[in-house]
């Protein structure tokens, strides 16, 4: 089993490449945790969330849901609307990870999170093959996580609002500095500025949270039918 | 625990799961075709502009290009530390600094 031939040195660059992650994560977690104790969940149930669902995004959206009545399938059906968006970023990775067993790779991909990813990918030439890096990066970023959420939800309000350090920015300009790496000629400088132009339009005038996955698969197609015709002529 | 949450937790955990792994799985498993990898050489610049951008620009569900928009304005030094050093920590620190200093002295 490869999941047990863990490669320390790529493992300790996985913990290094996650600090930017943990620092999101520990305002937005706690954030998390004092609001779903506000609606009425247990910390065990905040700590159960955390462990197995692991999407921010998602844990906000399910509690607000929960606060306005939502039944569970509504909940659970919201939850798959917003967290479908993965299935491209594990497509993306599956290139830099042929070769591992279905068992490490259904292990890795459980902590495939928008901001995982971002790392990953950008580290992705570095790794190829070698999953202990990831193993790295996620259980680091997935402990943060858990963490951040279940003493958010046990301190209460306790917390003081995460904007006094700048701390809600944490996030998204993590976003800028890995957006920026993935900028490597005009072409991809192009399908960014589609996908930022798509995505706020979707945003702005489509109702629920397809805007990610909409803008990405269009501008994707997009680049790769520049890219043809670029060779072409 | 309550019933009801716990069936939520667990219906939760399993429709996020399975958009996680299974194209994982089972791409890696298949050669995938040429132009579906030059496909999927764009998503990642493509999900992170998508993630992004509105962050930046969408105030509630308005298109906000205004001086009281702050993470606008702070994401401008982060875009240029970022370019100039490659760094995550540069960007990440620059970025929570200028909020400060806008949340704080711009108000």
């Amino acid at each position: 089993m490869g999941i047990f031939r863990v490669k320390r040195k790529d493992f300790q660059q996985g913990i290094k490449a996650a600090m930017p992650v943990v620092m999101g994560y520990l305002p937005i977690g706690m954030a998390f945790g004092v609001l779903a104790a506000q609606a009425g969940l247990a910390v065990g149930e905040v700590f159960l969330m955390s462990l197995i669902v692991y999407a921010g995004s998602s844990q906000f959206i399910a509690v607000g849901l929960l606060l306005a009545g939502a039944s569970p399938w509504t909940i659970i059906a919201a939850t798959f609307l917003v967290n479908s968006r993965h299935i491209l970023m594990s497509a993306s990775l599956a290139p830099y990870l042929k070769g591992n067993t279905a068992g490490t790779l259904s292990i890795i991909s459980f902590g495939v999170t928008d901001e995982t990813y971002g790392v990953a990918i950008g580290a992705a030439e570095s790794y190829r093959r070698s999953p202990s890096f990831l193993w790295g990066l996620n259980t680091t970023s997935h402990f943060t996580w858990v963490i951040s959420t279940t003493v958010g939800s046990a301190a209460g309000s306790i917390i003081a609002n995460p904007e006094v350090l700048g701390l809600d920015f944490a996030l998204p300009a993590m976003f800028i500095g890995l957006l920026v790496g993935q900028l490597k000629d005009g072409l991809s400088g192009i399908i960014a500025g589609l996908a930022a132009l798509l995505a706020i339009m979707f945003k702005i005038f489509i109702p629920g949270n397809w805007y990610i996955i909409l803008a990405a698969l269009i501008t994707a197609t997009i680049g790769v039918v520049i890219e043809t015709w670029m060779q072409r002529y | 625990m309550d019933a009801k949450v716990l069936m939520i937790i667990v219906g939760m955990a399993a429709v996020t799961y399975f958009p996680r792994m299974l194209p994982l799985v089972v791409l890696s498993k298949m050669e995938i075709p040429p132009i579906v990898l030059r496909w999927l050489g764009f998503v990642p610049v493509a999900v992170l502009s998508s993630l992004l951008a509105p962050e930046l620009l969408v105030t509630g569900q308005r298109f906000d290009v205004s001086l009281s928009n702050h993470y606008l304005l702070a994401s401008l030094p982060c875009f240029l530390v970022a370019y100039k050093t490659k760094n995550l920590f540069y960007t990440v620190f620059t970025g929570m600094a200028c909020l400060v200093i806008l949340t704080r002295l711009w108000g």
